[in-house]
């Protein structure tokens, strides 16, 4: 009975209480407004999934009989009558070299999704027995003080997330560095705040593309004689930079905005400046920083897909930007699985945000 | 005027060559404030003169915005003064200090510390040179005289209105201030609870004899806990309009005080000066 409650307690502190009703379905004790609760928590999402579903069909469709219906009349107007029926009978048979190339349907997605899930499984078994087979060779050439053989080949979908997860983080602990120590600083001066302001409404909307370009600029130079991954440092500071806004904003109006009453209670008890910010002033700004932390960590992930693709470092982005490039068959339906892992991780992460922030702060706010 | 006879009552003590009756705890001379706004200054305070002893407990009572928060909170040191002076056992005021505990209107309490992590956020702040175990013990010995020794571990934030301000209590008086300033403590709180605290807060005080100051709108509060009630005029430039002594032994108790004759004089005498 505890575990249960400890339970209930957990999925709603992240999030996601219907969890709680769908078990309660299953242990067998329906009351009216637990089926209420059932019904709008879990049947009403599914629910429009499948309508999600069902209109992504139609229209894809509707979007592939267009395209089937100009490649056959252009066939018909350049080439004649035959060339239109063997286009058709082409079109019919599923040919690889005459297919409509449109927005893909969700079974094609579905198909992609699996076929990206089988390359991974083989490009691991590969890797294996290419460190197998190398590992004595590498063990004889760390014995002469030569670098080991790595393993070269294509990195598989599953190693693009892993490094645009990579990136990502290290771009959003980049922003916590920057962010919220200047935005203490700030919110504790009004000077600095105003003198600070006309900076910040400039930089913050500044494109991602141009945030990169700068980056680059800066680290090209520095990087010069380092054998370092240039590629991922630039792309993981400009996500830092595009990313910090929301949070420095925060941070300085969370500690520009503490209750009157506990900066009485501080001056009365004269806590020293360290004791204030400690004790008074980051404890109370701490749910808008974290607010500001959330947006930070979601705006880093999306930007990052047009970081990536620029600054050709290797990730989510470049896997995207490569199959557009690669106009294969299932291109356009694998675009669309890496759509989908995208939100889906998005969302992950910011439950995971959520979850920490529910953690520290004092108020408990179920997720927005 | 009763401020004269106080004047009288003479113990004197240099202090920074300056001649003070030593009796005196705080002194409040031609005090004034005046906030500036586009029409022109607004005088909240003018000419204020008030004396309290040591080991009084004055209430001041007086219509709502005539000034007597903004004269508690420049006695505590948070609001600036436009002129005149206020002193400390003769030491003029620089600004807000330990040595002047409040309890505010709203607890104030941070609601992420537990309740003993609040009452210590003064008692550390106070006596540095203490233990731990001995600042603790402390602030667990005035958990305990307002009644929350069951509630150490909980956060403010868990706590009713009543029990924040209790904690209030608490804070205020573990860090052993020579004056202990209230401001309205109780007016949020239901009567119940407000005569619960109201005893809560008188028996500290009889162990203590803190000189306190507080303000009030209660008529039968500000008569059961003070030594002497202090009327305000209403404003602009509000000052001491009256005071009235009130002569009932202490320790007092609600009942024995209901009952006594001079209960509804006091109270009469108060009435009438706010009705007029």
């Amino acid at each position: 009975m505890k575990q249960s409650i400890a339970l209930g307690k957990l999925t709603k502190f992240m999030g996601s209480g219907f969890l709680g009703t769908l078990k309660s379905i299953f242990t067998g004790k329906i009351e009216k407004e637990d089926f209420k609760n059932f019904l709008r928590k879990v049947m009403v999402p599914i629910a429009s999934i499948l309508i999600f579903i069902g209109l992504w069909h139609m229209g894809a469709k509707s979007l592939y009989t267009i395209e089937a219906n100009y490649k056959i009349e252009k066939a018909l107007s350049e080439q004649g009558q035959q060339a239109a029926d063997a286009m058709k009978a082409c079109i019919a048979s599923g040919d690889v070299s005459c297919q409509p190339n449109t927005l893909p349907s969700p079974a094609q997605v579905w198909a992609s999704y699996k076929t990206l899930l089988q390359d991974h499984y083989a490009i691991r078994a590969n890797k294996k027995a290419f460190k197998e087979k190398t590992a004595t060779i590498n063990a004889e050439r760390l014995a002469e003080g030569k670098n080991p053989i790595t393993y070269t080949g294509r990195p598989s979908f599953v190693d693009q997330i892993l490094t645009s997860l990579k990136t990502v983080f290290a771009g959003f602990l980049l922003a916590f560095i920057i962010a919220v120590p200047i935005g203490i600083v700030i919110g504790l001066s009004k000077t600095l705040r105003s003198s600070a302001n006309w900076l910040i409404q400039i930089f913050k909307p500044v494109s991602p593309v141009v945030w990169l370009l700068l980056v680059f600029m800066i680290v090209k130079t520095l990087t010069k004689d380092s054998q370092s991954d240039s590629a991922f440092i630039i792309s993981f500071i400009s996500v830092g930079l595009c990313a910090m806004w929301p949070t420095l904003v925060n941070t300085a109006m969370g500690v520009a905005s503490v209750d009157k009453d506990y900066i009485n209670v501080a001056k009365v008890l004269k806590l020293g400046t360290f004791k204030k910010v400690y004790q008074v002033i980051l404890p109370s700004s701490l749910p808008l920083i974290f607010t500001g932390l959330r947006i930070t960590l979601s705006v880093s992930w999306m930007v990052l897909i047009a970081i990536e693709l620029l600054a050709q470092s290797p990730g989510l982005g470049s896997f995207v930007w490569e199959e557009f490039q690669n106009g294969a068959i299932d291109s356009n339906s694998k675009i669309i699985v890496a759509m989908f892992v995208i939100g889906g991780i998005g969302f992950l992460l910011d439950r995971m945000m959520l979850t920490i922030q529910n953690m520290v702060s004092f108020n408990k706010n179920d997720g927005v | 005027m009763h401020t004269k006879t106080i004047n009288n009552n003479i113990g004197i003590s240099a202090e920074n060559g300056i001649v003070y009756p030593s009796k005196i705890m705080l002194d409040l001379v031609d005090l004034k404030k005046v906030y500036p706004t586009p029409k022109g200054d607004y005088v909240v305070l003018k000419d204020l003169n008030l004396q309290v002893m040591k080991g009084e407990f004055v209430t001041i009572i007086g219509h709502s915005g005539c000034g007597k928060t903004t004269m508690l909170s420049m006695i505590a040191g948070l609001n600036a003064i436009s002129g005149g002076n206020i002193s400390v056992l003769g030491k003029q005021i620089k600004g807000p200090g330990p040595d002047r505990g409040v309890i505010f209107q709203s607890p104030s309490l941070m609601p992420w510390m537990t309740s003993l992590q609040n009452v210590l956020l003064g008692v550390n702040q106070v006596f540095p040179h203490a233990t731990k175990t001995q600042r603790t013990d402390i602030a667990k010995y005035y958990l305990q005289k307002v009644g929350l020794e069951s509630a150490f571990h909980k956060k403010a934030s868990e706590l009713s209105q009543g029990m924040q301000q209790r904690v209030g209590i608490a804070r205020a008086f573990a860090i052993k201030p020579k004056v202990l300033l209230l401001d309205e403590p109780f007016g949020m709180l239901d009567s119940l609870t407000r005569g619960e605290l109201q005893d809560i807060l008188i028996e500290i005080w009889n162990k203590e004899k803190i000189t306190a100051v507080m303000i009030t709108h209660d008529v039968d509060e500000a008569i059961f806990l003070a030594d002497r009630v202090v009327m305000m005029t209403s404003g602009p430039e509000a000052k001491i309009g009256d005071t009235l002594n009130i002569d009932f032994e202490r320790p007092r108790t609600r009942k024995a005080i209901l009952e006594h004759d001079n209960y509804y004089k006091y109270r009469k005498h108060l009435i009438d000066f706010l009705e007029h």
